[in-house]
């Protein structure tokens, strides 16, 4: 993956210390899901708006702490998969 | 059509976020005069207190639980959703005071506009706004309000005068109006509520552009996967010195303090069982246990002031990969910190844990972590273990520590897998930004949890210590003329009895009459082991001599049992009660009660009998 891609990424797959936007969220087939990705969309996780992975649990990359806005969440990489975002060039 | 009523409004309710500052804003507006209870048939804290408005009136504030949404995920935000939309035997608030953080508004106006839907008449509160203004935040506060169709004030919830607006603001009669009520939004609401938030948020704040903020830069260290759990050591290897050596100092001086008061009524008042009951039972039992008060509140004043700071979230965060090894999360790990103050209020801690099994696998492990209860008699067998090696009694009371949190994984793995669900539970927790603790809610904080502390000693502390003592003092109807006094006390003929069931791990019978009121709370163990070894005097020389007795007439194999007896078992009643409320449910009780007692006898039984083997080599 390289900075002017321009394909779509799971949260859970961008890399540390990059910008990227939200594009849209994909709507879990769960209940469970669904409820937590709609939290995530409360919480800001909304298409345009920018986000960043500032820290990750290791080893394993779980979780992440991702910027959004001007808060911090730590999510699961289960619960980020569903958030797909794109990288600012 | 109907005529609009206006009223001066009589109950208010704090709604917002959590970390918007909401319980700062409270305590600097209620003061002392709060009253901290849990809302009817759940184990969600309701806080209550009243406030002066400008013209001195008194109104009434209901503090509702933090949440991000009425959309609840949580018991906590269950609550709050159900007295704002009138669905729970509270009344509904006269107003709706909607606390938002000021350098955080892009998050905070979702659950302004949800707030708005319930058709109550609200108010919203930009707080924080003093850092608002430090980071160049502006915000159009008459655009604001004209695009949210309701009053904004703002508020700074660490100055005295920081919330003069909304007290003056209390003083406007507010319009009657008629609630709406609720449904749960569907996606497509949710993100049309988003996008409104989002348009009015860029028309009315502006805010400077930076790539980091502050936070991200501390964020760099402190949640790096090498030097955060560097870090991470030094911040709990601090606290715990400071609980020891600070805490051991002022420990002292109220054990003079209470050996002097001893020592008065000695002189002062005729011989007898009154004096008696009163210097050997009450100032001996309850003020040997008051003594560490003091090390129970410098632990929570770190725990208070690291989670104030927003650090104790990201600790949590790094320890979430290593904790789930054992089957929890990170959010276990503050519950499980603050039980080693006291267990009860990290059982109540565990309230912030969303899932279900989660939450009941932390509250059953939380007793393993060694509480301040535990230090005396700790103290008290590690020096008569090693009476000049200070190093070596460091190192083994280091060792019980991590005793404790070892078995504690271990158990917390065992019901996981157990439970046979390998699904890891969800985390979504807010990293907040960085700031200094308030120094007014810290010292609220503190006080609650003083009071949960002394009104146990006041209550099933006190009545045990003088139980005890009239057990060791009054006669045994069956008793024959032989032996000390305690021997042929109603005690002693419990402690005979008790023999059978703790001989085979190396308990005599002094120890064995020690357990029985040491079952209910274990700090009077080392004061009812004075009694039964009738030692007398101010509690510093109980412990002395009580040390040259252990280490005289105590085999190792003994000492040792013990030790590792006091690393498991069950013996707080208060901790009992807590988890049958908390779970509500009996057998979760007893099935802690059970698995600790199991472990306690097998640990000692292994220890004593290898012991003894080893020794008789």
């Amino acid at each position: 993956m390289n900075g002017s891609s321009a394909h779509p990424v799971p949260l859970d797959q961008l890399p540390e210390e990059r910008w990227a936007s939200v594009v849209d969220v994909v709507v879990p087939i769960n209940n469970r899901d669904r409820g937590l990705v709609l939290r995530l969309v409360e919480l800001g996780f909304v298409p345009g708006e920018r986000v960043c992975v500032v820290a990750v649990g290791r080893p394993g990359r779980e979780p992440l702490a991702v910027r959004v806005g001007h808060t911090t969440f730590a999510l699961r990489r289960h619960e980020a998969s569903f958030i797909r975002v794109i990288l600012q060039p | 059509m109907a005529v609009a009523t206006f009223a001066l409004p009589a109950r208010i309710a704090l709604l917002g976020n959590p970390n918007c500052g909401k319980t700062a804003l409270f305590n600097l507006l209620t003061g002392s005069r709060q009253k901290v209870a849990n809302y009817a048939g759940v184990t969600v804290e309701r806080k209550e207190g009243t406030l002066h408005t400008a013209e001195g009136r008194r109104v009434s504030v209901l503090d509702l639980p933090g949440a991000y949404s009425l959309n609840a995920l949580s018991h906590d935000e269950a609550m709050t959703r159900d007295v704002i939309t009138g669905q729970s035997s509270e009344v509904l608030p006269d107003l709706l005071v909607c606390v938002t953080d000021a350098t955080n508004l892009r998050l905070h106006l979702r659950m302004v506009l949800e707030a708005r839907q319930l058709g109550l008449p609200m108010v919203v509160v930009l707080n924080k706004m003093d850092r608002a203004r430090k980071f160049g935040i502006a915000i159009d506060e008459e655009g604001l309000s004209n695009a949210l169709g309701v009053p904004v004030l703002s508020t700074v919830s660490v100055h005295a005068h920081g919330a003069d607006a909304l007290r003056a603001f209390l003083d406007r009669p507010v319009e009657a109006t008629t609630p709406v009520p609720w449904s749960a939004p569907k996606l497509e609401q949710v993100l049309a509520t988003q996008q409104e938030a989002q348009r009015i948020y860029q028309e009315t704040v502006t805010v400077p552009v930076v790539d980091k903020d502050p936070s991200d830069r501390i964020d760099r260290v402190l949640m790096h996967p090498f030097w955060g759990f560097v870090v991470l050591a030094l911040v709990l290897f601090t606290t715990f010195v400071a609980v020891f050596t600070l805490g051991g100092r002022l420990t002292d001086f109220i054990e003079t303090g209470t050996g002097a008061l001893g020592g008065l009524l000695m002189d002062h008042m005729a011989e007898g069982p009154l004096r008696g009951l009163l210097v050997e039972g009450v100032i001996g039992g309850v003020g040997s246990v008051l003594a560490f008060l003091p090390q129970i509140l410098i632990l929570f004043l770190f725990i208070l002031a690291l989670e104030a700071s927003g650090y104790l979230p990201r600790a949590a965060f790094l320890l979430d990969r290593p904790m789930s090894k054992a089957g929890l999360s990170g959010r276990s790990f503050i519950p499980l910190l603050s039980s080693f103050a006291c267990a009860i209020p990290g059982i109540m801690a565990t309230r912030t844990i969303v899932n279900w099994r989660d939450r009941l696998t932390t509250i059953l492990i939380a007793p393993l972590m060694a509480c301040s209860a535990r230090i005396p008699v700790y103290t008290l067998l590690i020096a008569a273990l090693f009476p000049d090696e200070p190093v070596s009694g460091a190192l083994v009371m280091v060792g019980l520590y991590t005793l404790g949190i070892v078995a504690a994984m271990a158990v917390a793995w065992v019901i996981k897998r157990s439970s046979g669900d390998r699904s890891r539970s969800p985390l979504l927790m807010e990293l907040p930004a960085y700031q200094w603790p308030d120094l007014r809610s810290l010292v609220i904080g503190l006080y609650e949890r003083a009071m949960i502390f002394i009104r146990r000693v006041g209550t099933v502390i006190l009545a045990l210590t003088i139980v005890m003592w009239a057990l060791c003092t009054i006669p045994s109807p069956r008793s024959t003329t032989e032996g000390t006094p305690i021997a042929r006390s109603l005690a002693g003929e419990v402690g005979h009895a008790l023999q059978h069931v703790f001989a085979p791990i190396g308990f005599n019978a002094e120890i064995s009459i020690a357990l029985v009121p040491g079952m209910a709370a274990r700090e009077v163990v080392v004061s009812s082991l004075g009694t039964v070894y009738a030692i007398n005097g101010d509690p510093g020389d109980v412990e002395n001599r009580l040390r040259e007795r252990i280490a005289s007439e105590w085999s190792l194999a003994t000492k040792l049992s013990l030790l590792l007896w006091l690393v498991f078992a069950p013996q707080c009643l208060s901790t009992f009660v807590a988890v049958k409320r908390e779970t509500g449910s009996w057998r979760t009780m007893w099935i802690m009660g059970g698995y600790l007692f199991g472990l306690a006898y097998l640990a000692s039984l292994i220890t004593y009998q290898l012991t003894t083997a080893i020794t008789a080599l």
